[in-house]
């Protein structure tokens, strides 16, 4: 009962934010709203016993991806004018959301209405957490882990080159 | 008629296609730089919450793996575009997707 309340409650935070970050005129206030959105999603990481994605989505999207974001918008400081809310395709916005409204409505009135598949049961061990995800992510993914090192710092030198005064 | 139903991978998978939905309507709709690259990442995470769905609903962890993976592959991908978006704008002082048509044949 208490999960169900909070996978509702969650769930409304992270559409109504998620809804406030493409509709702002303002960059700061979509990002503000995204950081909101991504510590919902976080709590329900955490409802699906994703402790270790859960700590994650706080750690790197809110305090590291996102710190970047407005770190890099309030150095960029657009004049006001150039936030005119005409700027938004409004016809666009109103046509995908309706597409999907379309499409999303019969998989949403199901799930409401009639419930939907069930989960494995949890299994032993530490499912979610630190230790589990570790043992998988040495193990079984070392590679693609070691490969993502080296994607980070080809990332890094290259965003070193892009910012440079002379290109 | 019970009105909430207990919450299953379906209400997750449902609630990730939702946002996954907002992304797009945000990344082709707006023309500030800076949203859209805030609709892709939550387009990203949007995958994400299906990835972390499919692994409690299959009891095997790789799912969890994988969002690492992503997330890693998100700052990657923020870092080298606000490279991009501020490069962009030394050039005209404006961060408006319109203006990126240099490459138009």
């Amino acid at each position: 009962m208490i999960e169900t309340g909070l996978f509702y409650f969650l769930a409304a935070v992270l559409l109504g934010l998620g809804l406030v970050v493409i509709t702002r005129t303002n960059p700061i206030a979509s990002a503000l709203a995204l950081v909101g959105a991504f510590a919902a999603l976080s709590g329900l990481y955490a409802l699906e016993s994703a402790k270790f994605a859960a700590v994650l989505q706080i750690l790197v999207y809110a305090g590291g991806i996102m710190v970047l974001m407005i770190f890099v918008i309030m150095l960029v400081n657009l004049p006001p004018q150039a936030l005119e809310p005409l700027k938004v395709r409004g016809s666009v916005m109103a046509l995908v959301l309706l597409a999907a409204a379309a499409f999303l409505g019969a998989p949403l009135a199901g799930v409401l209405f009639t419930g939907g598949m069930g989960n494995a049961p949890l299994p032993a061990g530490d499912f979610g957490g630190i230790t589990g995800v570790g043992e998988k992510l040495f193990a079984e993914y070392l590679f693609p882990f070691e490969a993502l090192s080296l994607l980070l710092l080809a990332a890094i030198v290259g965003a070193l080159v892009l910012v440079k005064k002379k290109l | 008629m019970e009105l909430f139903y207990p919450v299953t991978p379906s209400h997750y998978l449902v609630l990730s296609a939702a946002l996954f939905t907002l992304g797009v309507a945000g990344a082709l709709s707006r023309r500030n730089l800076f949203v859209v690259l805030m609709s892709l990442e939550l387009m990203l995470n949007a995958v994400n919450l299906s990835f972390v769905t499919f692994s409690r609903m299959t009891g095997e962890m790789s799912g969890q793996v994988v969002v690492l993976f992503v997330v890693a592959v998100a700052a990657a991908e923020a870092c080298v575009g606000l490279a991009l978006v501020l490069a962009f704008y030394r050039m005209g002082e404006s961060v408006d997707v319109d203006l990126l048509k240099t490459l138009k044949g």
